[in-house]
């Protein structure tokens, strides 16, 4: 049968499997995966890393490697199926019918020739035009993508632009030859959130223009409901559950999808009232799944015998009116986990005590060195980075203040200077009221060092591969001279690994036999090892999923609550700073733009820089209103800042020269809330919040409203059946009563 | 661009400054060792002190070495103690002789090392990458002494289809020249084959060739405008300073075949004290690899538009 | 809790890092060539360690020259791969070459790399000065041809085992400097070494513990090669007549000795050429499948 683009589905995957081939066997990566895409639809695949989702893409382009393959099932592409098809023909759909977009942009770019040639190859080889026409249609492609200066860009080779501009680059070239699929793999993963923002409004844009249908992968939820209609929960190689936007996020059926939510900070998540609930557990190895349901192990409604009895399959949600909803669970039907999960144990607040930080004018400026002949004659050999200018802040004993801002802000030096790992160049850091700013690490003294210790970002970097765990926690207490004895240090060591909740037998073991959040666990330890009075975390979660993220954020939660530590947490995710931070101090090329209370810096009065930012995280839970602000342009170079106020280059509340010339003043709105910025506070008082939250009675009104309606239409759907099998009983009989006549006609002389 | 360029200009300059200061530390620097090595053990004192006195040994050592290195750049390298001769009327023929051998192994080494290496990194694991890797081992664990007994043995001594010297005594014959190429080859091409393949294999590994395949270009087309652009920029390199390597393999291979080439000279020369050659050559020799170094750090540049355009 | 403690000693012992040696080298099963390649040098360091038992004959007396391989000796024995010009036995002369192969090379190669760990480990984490001082050194040093460079030093320092090492050591250590600089250059920036900076460690202390094992992976794989190019170097010496002084058995040597008789008696040089070129064989094959096994997991 032809295939009908205004009746049949554009994508069908029929139970398909994946697997790799290695030395120690067949590992499955993806199995009984099923999805239908009509055209023009879009569609989400979310799940923590490792769960197949990217290997379902790579799968449907029929591209696994010389070491992986399809080992089952059908992908039917406009009514094709994929595995029929020879080299050659495989060759002229990808790149034309389906696209591709990747998760880095730098690395998907051939570094070596320029972005027009790269472009151009597209519509030469699949549809054979001239070379001009190609180059054409590739600057009105790039304009398309929205970057300023296509001719320049063509000549350019990519490490010339910025990594926002690159992704625009690749999706020029995944549209170039208008596909009817385009598989987008992470596509913002490695971009600024600002930047994301703008990725994220282009592509829902484009899609609609060429009418692409999408597969869009990633690991955040919040982003799945700004881009797609459908989306499917993948955990450990299957698919859990199936559904619309609004069937899985209102009601998720399955335990995991719901703890997956559970561990998100959403805007009304509180550390104190309704703290996260991470899943506990890890993902199993891929060799090593549980029988029956691969989640039972993490799973509190597990019940043995049923859960683990036999190869689940996936089964529709007949309780909404989503036809479309499915999840793979053996108790979908007995359990409802929203009664139980997502609501986490009260915890009690700390007490903030004495000022433990005060940062006072701070500036860390770095030497360039210009060799070029050009800056030689005009005696400018020597330029500075103003990696932190003026830093001004104080956090107090017990208190956690946040610091976020995007990739090139300044946190991480100012991390560095307050470790001693860089001297500052103006401006005092004093750490309990004694001036460390200029104090390198080797003059400060064991005490000093272990008092202020650091959480690193990158689970496999923070501990040395070489050495055991109890060594390396026990030369820090030693080094810190907590302790000297052996015995006495591995009894400490011990008792921290306990604190961090791992098991004893760890002391022995090497970090490659850790799990990621189980590796920075014990770089929590290692950093509360000498009784810090203040703890440093520089994105210590954003290098973990979701689900192990929420626990160790707890886990340090629990630790400061205890040991009524200063935290310092770093991070660019505005989310997580929301959620546990109870100041925030919000940084953009070097300067502070605003500090203050969360509170405060998360209503109105914003800066606009800050509003931006709030306005391009992605949130997870369709009731939240949010406007929309996307900046234009790039983050400018550190090198060479912006000489006025340094957000002026993007700021969407523009005034004028002033923003461009002059550095903005510090306006005070309150006590300790500070807004760098021209636009008087009065003006800044009147935006309206970015983010609007339901309240609760609103919410589950609206979640009662849905419930309603599917119920009705349940309770329809129960009549019809109703109706249907009376008719089908009653149609039944008169046949019987037929039959039997005809019997009866027939066999007149019977009697 | 410019810059980088002049850098490496300057730092070659610098290079054969402080090559010259060590040579002439370890074999100047004492007078009494050179008038002993010029004139030989058995020369009487009184002979070498008159000598010392003709040739200026007795002004203070910066001094000497001014003139010595004002000499050695006008191509003055002295006499040569053995043939009683300017040593530049021996080492200029001696010179062309061998960059005569090294054209010769470049024009067979280049082309098959880079294709086998390519062919085998297109596809690492496959029979064929095997094939040439292993191969390639085994050529390089050849030192080249060894190889010129083997390929004697099968060439000269069992199928008598070569000659076993080179001295080319009878003028220049190409017959001659085959064995010394095939020595040379046979050592340096498992070393180039084996970077080309890494290049190559490291290249076809990377995310943008996944792009190009994913774009639906033809194979052909993806391994030659996306893979060899990228995958040559280290064997070039490579290939550069395998002229430094040559001046120390036909030391081996010109002593072997008797070839009057340039290695032949700096060893004979080292064997019999000979201390101007040594000089000679050993300047000669440095000049030759930190040219080629130079040009290849430039080259480098040219061809990787990352530094171009930074 | 104290028991615990007393089983859960994490300091590592001498024992664990054999055992993790061996658990490497055990891993090499899976690579077939590596496996040929560690016989071949396992076979000659047996050889080199048996040799007074394996040789038949005095490797230096003059017995009957230039024999054939399988002649039988009046004085009893077999010389197996005849004799030379001098009426040594060959194979016992190759047996004990292998002492001074096994000796010299290894030697030279520990030497060099000593010096050039240190080097690369003072470029690589300091950077600044040291960086640009080291770095320029071994420029130059590796801007002379190798063979020249040896040349040089022996013309002027004269040929002995310990001239010999020091020269392969100055001419070996910048290369092995530049690898060692450039692993450095890449662990500096973990997180375990801002670690260990921000709790007061010694850069000594960095260096040595923090960084160099994590470094060990490429530096022993690089090793094998490198003893393989210092075999042929020391060959190559005895075979230019640089090398050690005679009469002490030297597989160079051998060949340079006997190679005017090449046309009439093969056997001399062949012999000694194979031992050389299987010996260094062997280390280039355990290379590769270190390398190969390494890149897997």
């Amino acid at each position: 049968m032809p295939y009908d683009p205004e009746r049949d589905p554009l994508l069908e995957i029929k139970d398909l499997c994946l697997s790799y081939f290695t030395r120690a066997g067949e590992i499955p990566a993806v199995f009984d995966f099923s999805l239908t895409l009509k055209p023009g639809e879009s569609v989400g695949l979310v799940g923590e890393s490792g769960c197949g989702k990217s290997t379902v893409a790579l799968g449907i382009m029929r591209y696994m490697g010389h070491n992986g393959g399809i080992v089952g099932g059908k992908i039917i592409f406009k009514g094709r199926d994929m595995a029929d098809l020879s080299e050659e023909e495989l060759r002229s759909l990808r790149g034309s019918e389906i696209s591709m977009i990747y998760q880095e942009p730098m690395a998907a770019l051939n570094p070596s020739l320029t972005i027009g040639s790269q472009l151009m190859e597209v519509p030469m080889i699949h549809e054979g035009v001239s070379a001009e026409e190609a180059r054409k249609r590739s600057v009105q492609m790039l304009a398309d993508v929205k970057l300023p200066d296509a001719e320049r860009v063509m000549d350019a080779y990519p490490h010339q632009i910025s990594g926002g501009q690159q992704q625009r680059v690749v999706i020029a070239m995944a549209l170039l030859s208008n596909p009817s699929l385009l598989l987008l793999d992470e596509p913002t993963t490695a971009l600024d959130v600002t930047v994301e923002a703008g990725i994220v409004e282009l592509i829902a844009e484009l899609s609609r223009k060429y009418n692409s249908s999408l597969l869009y992968i990633s690991h955040n939820l919040g982003l799945m409901l700004e881009v797609c209609d459908r989306i499917g929960v993948m955990y450990s190689g299957e698919v859990v559950e199936e559904g619309n936007i609004d069937s899985i996020f209102t009601w998720p059926k399955h335990p995991y999808t719901h703890g997956l939510f559970g561990c998100i900070p959403l805007p009304y998540a509180d550390k104190n009232s309704r703290p996260l609930v991470a899943i506990e557990g890890q993902l199993p190895l891929p060799h090593e799944r549980p029988p029956g349901c691969n989640f039972g192990p993490r799973c509190q409604f597990f019940k043995g015998g049923l859960c683990d009895a036999s190869v689940l399959a996936i089964e529709e949600v007949t309780t909404d009116d989503d036809d479309d909803h499915r999840v793979r669970c053996a108790r979908w039907n007995e359990i409802d986990p929203a009664e139980v999960i997502a609501v986490g144990i009260e915890k009690e607040s700390v007490e903030i005590g004495e000022t433990v930080l005060e940062v006072d004018a701070m500036q860390k400026y770095y030497e360039v060195r210009d060799t070029s002949i050009g800056a030689l004659v005009s005696g400018e050999g020597v330029k500075y980075v103003k990696a932190n200018e003026t830093i001004s802040f104080s956090a107090r004993r017990g208190e956690t203040v946040g610091i976020v801002g995007e990739s090139g802000c300044g946190k991480s030096t100012f991390a560095k200077v307050l470790m001693g790992l860089e001297t500052a160049t103006d401006g005092e850091v004093r750490l309990e009221g004694k001036n460390i700013g200029n104090m390198p690490v080797k003059s400060r003294s064991p005490e000093q060092l272990g008092s202020l210790q650091m959480v690193f970002q990158n689970p496999n970097d923070t501990l040395n591969p070489s050495h055991t765990i109890g060594g390396q926690i026990g030369r820090v207490i030693k080094k810190f001279g907590v302790e000297s004895d052996p015995q006495k240090i591995m009894e400490r060591v011990v008792e921290l690994l306990d604190i961090v909740k791992l098991p004893r037998d760890f002391i022995i073991r090497k970090p490659r036999q850790l799990s990621g959040g189980q590796k920075q666990r014990v770089g929590i330890a290692r950093a509360f090892a000498g009784n810090p009075a203040m703890v440093i975390a520089d994105e210590p979660i954003s290098a973990l999923d979701v689900s192990v993220a929420a626990a160790v954020t707890e886990l340090l939660m629990d630790i400061q609550r205890e040991h009524k530590t200063t935290l310092l947490f770093i991070s660019h995710d505005l989310s997580a700073v929301r959620y546990l931070a109870d100041r925030v101090v919000v940084m953009y090329l070097g300067k502070i733009m605003e500090r203050g209370t969360t509170d405060e810096v998360f209503a109105p009065p914003y800066h606009p820089y800050t509003e931006a930012l709030l306005s391009a995280v992605p949130i997870a839970d369709p009731e939240i209103n949010k406007r929309h602000i996307v900046l234009e342009g790039n983050l400018p170079s550190v090198m060479n800042p912006p000489k006025g106020c340094p957000f002026s280059t993007r700021c969407h509340r523009h005034l004028g020269d002033i923003c461009d010339n002059e550095p903005p003043p510090e306006q005070i709105d309150r006590d300790r809330h500070i807004i760098a910025c021209h636009i008087p506070l009065d003006e800044l008082r009147a935006v309206e919040p970015v983010i609007s939250v339901p309240s609760a009675v609103e919410k589950d009104r609206t979640r009662l409203t849905k419930m309603a309606r599917a119920n009705k239409m349940a309770a329809e759907a129960a009549a019809a059946e109703l109706v249907a099998m009376e008719a089908r009983a009653r149609a039944a009989a008169a046949e019987a009563a037929a039959a039997e006549a005809a019997v009866d006609a027939t066999n007149p002389g019977a009697e | 661009m410019v810059v980088l360029i002049s850098k490496r200009i300057g730092f070659m300059v610098i290079t054969m400054f402080v090559v010259s200061v060590l040579l002439f530390l370890a074999l100047e620097f004492s007078p009494g060792d050179v008038a002993t090595k010029v004139l030989g053990p058995y020369s009487s004192e009184e002979s070498r002190q008159l000598w010392l006195e003709a040739h200026g040994y007795f002004e203070p050592a910066w001094k000497r070495y001014g003139i010595w290195l004002g000499k050695f750049a006008t191509g003055d390298f002295g006499d040569s103690v053995r043939f009683k001769v300017p040593v530049s009327e021996i080492l200029w023929p001696r010179l062309w002789n061998t960059a005569i051998l090294g054209f010769w192994t470049f024009a067979f080494l280049i082309p098959v090392s880079l294709a086998l290496g390519v062919l085998a990194g297109m596809r690492e694991g496959s029979k064929l990458d095997r094939v040439i890797s292993v191969g390639s081992i085994i050529t390089t664990s050849i030192p080249e002494f060894a190889s010129t007994v083997f390929l004697s043995a099968i060439f000269v001594f069992t199928l008598r289809w070569l000659p076993g010297t080179s001295s080319m005594s009878s003028g220049f014959e190409f017959k001659q020249l085959i064995l010394p190429v095939l020595v040379l080859f046979i050592y340096d091409f498992g070393y180039v084959a084996r970077m080309t393949r890494a290049s190559m294999a490291e290249v076809m590994t990377t995310p943008y060739i996944r792009t190009a395949i994913l774009k639906g270009l033809p194979y052909r087309q993806v391994i030659l405008k996306h893979a060899l652009r990228n995958a040559l920029i280290a064997p070039f390199t490579v290939i550069m300073l395998q002229i430094n390597w040559l001046l120390s393999g036909v030391i081996v291979v010109e002593f072997f075949f008797a070839y009057k080439g340039f290695g032949a000279l700096l060893l004979e020369a080292s064997l019999n004290q000979d201390l101007y050659v040594i000089e000679a050559c050993a300047m000669v020799a440095v000049f030759v690899a930190v040219t080629s170094q130079t040009l290849a750090d430039i080259g480098y540049t040219f061809l990787n538009p990352r530094i171009r355009f930074s | 809790m104290a028991e615990l403690v007393k089983t859960l000693s994490p300091a590592p012992s001498p024992g664990s890092a054999l055992g993790r040696a061996f658990k490497s080298f055990s891993l090499l099963k899976e690579s077939p060539v590596g496996m040929i390649g560690a016989g071949l040098v396992a076979f000659w360091i047996l050889v080199a360690i048996f040799a007074p038992l394996l040789a038949p004959f005095d490797p230096l007396a003059t017995l009957k020259p230039m024999a054939k391989p399988g002649t039988e000796f009046a004085g009893g024995g077999t010389f197996w791969l005849g004799t030379d010009h001098l009426g040594r036995d060959i194979l016992s002369r190759i047996i004990f070459g292998s002492q001074t192969v096994l000796i010299y090379a290894p030697l030279a190669t520990i030497s060099a790399y000593v010096v050039g760990i240190l080097m690369g480990l003072a470029a690589g984490y300091h950077m600044g000065w040291w960086d640009v001082i080291l770095s320029r050194i071994s420029d130059i040093i590796l801007s002379f041809p190798v063979l020249v460079l040896y040349i040089i030093i022996i013309a002027t320092y004269g040929a002995s085992g310990a001239v010999i090492i020091v020269a392969i050591t100055f001419a070996s250590a910048p290369g092995v400097m530049r690898i060692v600089r450039g692993l450095v250059l890449d662990l500096r920036s973990r997180e375990y070494v801002a670690a260990a900076q921000t709790r007061g460690e010694a850069a000594m202390y960095i260096m040595l513990v923090e960084i160099l094992p994590n470094a060990r992976g490429p530096l022993i794989v690089d090793a094998c090669v490198r003893l393989g190019y210092v075999i042929i170097t020391i060959g190559v010496l005895g075979f230019l007549g640089l090398g050690l002084p005679p009469p002490d058995p030297d597989w160079g040597g051998m060949i340079n000795e006997t190679r005017k008789m090449a046309m009439i008696f093969p056997h001399m040089t062949l012999f000694p050429s194979i031992a050389i070129s299987s010996l260094i064989l062997g280390f280039n094959l355990l290379a590769d499948g270190l390398r190969e096994v390494s890149l897997r997991d």
